[in-house]
């Protein structure tokens, strides 16, 4: 992308004999490695907010059911799930109900498998907007796995719902919920902007997504416990998942199940954080090409 | 340095447009190569190289060396044929695209109009569209919310600001797209052909509210083909010529740079090879002559004298049993003064079978004191046979008909009719 430099943050303007006025606007190319523009990003923050809101508003247009979808497809996949691996193969749940068991790591992983998905086509789905007008481009990847939280917001209803059915009382640990969710988020988006980065270029990853989640589902402990790995090293490694880390906090907070996710958290929550902050700078560096190939 | 809007230096992009074919020279080959080819292109997305990971090898500067500054203030119409680099140019301006070398100092506030309505969402309101496309285009929540009545106003929608877009029809839809683009308040405005769309009463409007902006003291800059438009906007033009700047100044000498680029004032000009021959035509216009009355070539001529064109024919082995020569005339900004059809006349067969020479006198010439360049079309029954634009000019000057000596009043409109004038009643008696 150009190099956006503010007037009052410029330095780098060659000095003539005469005072010459800083450009509000310096562009050039970039060469290689390019900084975030952070700031330029929250100046934008209102167009985040616009197109997130834009994205929430027509999810369900034109839909029957509207946003029972949100609902149906994690309740779904848990009655399928407590019937095959719950009930036939007898899958151990950590001394839970095994419906609840699966559904309390269904909620996290469908917002973070939809978020990535959606985020993976958001650059190609607005080629319109990227061809005719400029906006910092993350904000497009951005607004799209915000968008999910009303979907998230609206499975985790059901979840208390199921709670107060099973008679499950949170533990304290409720309170790190929050982080967990934006751990998903985080992970989330650092794919998203890595794939979508690639998608502008290469349509082959809009055939990749649904493999990549599918794999991803199994590689987390959803239908089976992590307690399965014994091995307290090997299981702290199964962290480089981020989506262990979400998955087991989000049942260790919530039905208090006994895998305190203290290694695995850490190793999780660093794997995310490397994840979004190369996939920024990944899409940063592709994003001068996005208008010309999308 | 106060007073500069835009600089622009060296400006140039190269695009990368599609694959180079190789030849395959055997099966095996291609075989070899069709399983290679995906580790290739993986190793040159691993390299960081992903023009050639996507196999883009043929490239072409879409602007080259462009340099120029705009004072601030100024409006700017940036014109030149379809591929010259007038939206690259715009999209650099506008940041969407990166330059390929060169660079662009921009001292101000850029609201770029590259298209009406950018982003609207058909599911949407008119009034979600609106506070979305407000965004998109860089205003803030207060301002959209500020402006929004006035929006409305001008867009003319009231009645269904909250239905949705999509049962709109497609003018609401750009009015209202051009609405909302019309409320941003930049210090420099980037226009792209948007005025293109729409009906005659709507382009009138956003003509109106474009010559409002820039008399406001703004900057602009602005891309078009509508030459009345830019005539009327622009103080200054940039000819835009395959990627270079081939132009700027004045905006009446820019437009007639534009129109006439590379047509000669000749009496007698080969139409066979020529370059401006518009595309899919077959070659039988063969040759244009200019001459006055008396037979002698020329391209000048007095107010009310008669111009002689003779158009040689050259059918080849076709036979053209209802053929009709049509002769244009445009003016300095590209505008079509005139179109002399044979067939208004020759209502019987026109046939051509051989080579011939058709000749058209256009008598008693009362076209504003100009320059006027010259097309031909040759046509049979309705199709279109052959067509060849810009083949030369003509020069018509003031003449004193009127023995008064005001030729300098005969220049305003588009032609100078014979009339008498007096006091009604003595005209009356005199005739």
């Amino acid at each position: 992308m150009q190099t956006l430099t503010e007037a009052d943050t410029i330095a780098s303007i060659p000095s003539t004999s005469q005072p010459e006025e800083q450009p509000y606007l310096h562009i050039k190319p970039s060469k290689g490695w390019v900084s975030l523009q952070l700031r330029e990003l929250w100046k934008y923050r209102e167009l985040l907010y616009f197109l997130t809101w834009r994205d929430i508003k027509v999810r369900y247009k034109q839909t029957v059911i509207g946003a029972a979808w949100a609902i149906l497809q994690p309740v779904m996949t848990m009655i399928v799930f407590s019937i095959f691996f719950g009930g036939l193969a007898k899958m151990p749940s950590d001394g839970v109900p095994y419906p609840i068991f699966s559904y309390a790591a269904l909620v996290p992983w469908t917002f973070f498998a939809h978020g990535l998905g959606q985020a993976s086509n958001s650059l190609v789905g607005s080629s319109n907007l990227i061809k005719k007008i400029y906006f910092p481009r993350l904000i497009i990847p951005l607004s799209s796995v915000m968008s999910g939280v009303i979907d998230f917001l609206l499975a985790f209803a059901v979840l208390i719902v199921m709670m107060l059915m099973f008679g499950i009382v949170p533990t304290v640990n409720v309170i790190w919920l929050p982080l967990l969710v934006l751990l998903a988020m985080v992970t989330s988006l650092g794919i998203g902007l890595w794939l979508s980065a690639l998608n502008v270029e290469f349509r082959d990853i809009r055939y990749i997504i649904p493999f990549l989640t599918q794999f991803w589902m199994f590689l987390t402990p959803i239908v089976y416990p992590a307690s399965l790995i014994e091995n307290p090293t090997i299981r702290a490694l199964y962290g480089l998942n981020p989506m262990t880390g979400v998955v087991e906090g989000f049942r260790w907070a919530l039905l208090g199940t006994d895998t305190a996710p203290g290694a695995v958290i850490l190793v999780s929550s660093t794997a995310a954080v490397l994840l979004l902050i190369s996939g920024a700078f990944y899409f940063r560096r592709m994003e001068k090409n996005f208008a010309d190939v999308v | 340095m106060g007073d500069i809007a835009v600089r622009v230096e060296n400006l140039s992009k190269l695009y990368r447009i599609g694959a180079k074919q190789e030849g395959y020279k055997t099966f095996r080959d291609s075989l070899t190569d069709a399983v290679t080819a995906p580790f290739k292109r993986v190793a040159g997305l691993l390299r960081g190289n992903a023009a050639a990971a996507a196999n883009l090898n043929e490239t072409i500067w879409a602007l080259k060396d462009v340099s120029f500054e705009v004072k601030k203030g100024e409006v700017v119409g940036i014109i030149g044929r379809n591929g010259a680099g007038k939206s690259t140019l715009l999209k650099i301006l506008s940041r969407i695209t990166e330059p390929t070398s060169g660079e662009a100092k921009v001292y101000g506030r850029v609201g770029a109009l590259l298209e009406v309505g950018t982003g609207f969402h058909p599911e949407l309101t008119g009034r979600e569209n609106i506070y979305l496309n407000g965004a998109i285009l860089g205003m803030s929540r207060e301002e959209i919310k500020r402006k929004f009545d006035e929006i409305v106003a001008f867009a003319e929608v009231e009645k269904f600001i909250d239905t949705p877009v999509k049962h709109y029809s497609s003018g609401m839809g750009l009015r209202l797209g051009f609405a909302v683009a019309a409320h941003l308040e930049p210090e420099i405005l980037i226009v792209d052909e948007v005025l293109a769309v729409g009906d005659v009463a709507f382009q009138k409007k956003c003509l109106g509210k474009m010559s409002e902006v820039a008399g406001e003291g703004r900057t602009v800059l602005f891309v078009s083909h509508n030459m009345a438009a830019v005539e009327s906007l622009c103080q200054r033009v940039y000819v835009l010529e395959n990627g270079s700047l081939m132009f700027t100044g004045d905006v009446l000498k820019g437009l007639s740079y534009y129109v006439s680029a590379g047509v000669i004032s000749q009496d007698s000009v080969d139409m066979l090879n020529h370059q401006d021959r518009r595309s899919a035509m077959t070659p039988v216009l063969a040759r244009l002559r200019v001459s006055a009355d008396s037979g002698l070539g020329t391209t000048s001529f007095r107010l009310g004298e008669t111009v002689v064109f003779t158009v040689d024919i050259d059918p080849g082995t076709a036979v053209y049993a209802f053929a009709s020569v049509n002769i244009g005339l445009y003016n300095h900004i590209g505008q079509l003064i005139c179109k002399m059809k044979s067939n208004i006349q020759f209502t019987e067969e026109l046939r051509i079978s051989s080579r011939d020479s058709i000749s058209c006198h256009l008598e008693d010439i009362r076209l504003v004191p100009g320059e006027y360049t010259v097309a031909v079309s040759f046509t049979n029954g309705k199709d279109v046979i052959d067509w060849v634009d810009k083949i030369t000019s003509i020069q018509v000057l003031a003449s004193d008909i009127y023995g008064t000596g005001q030729t300098e009043r005969m220049n305003t409109g588009y032609i100078v009719p014979r009339v008498t004038w007096g006091r009604a009643e003595e005209v009356a008696k005199s005739r």
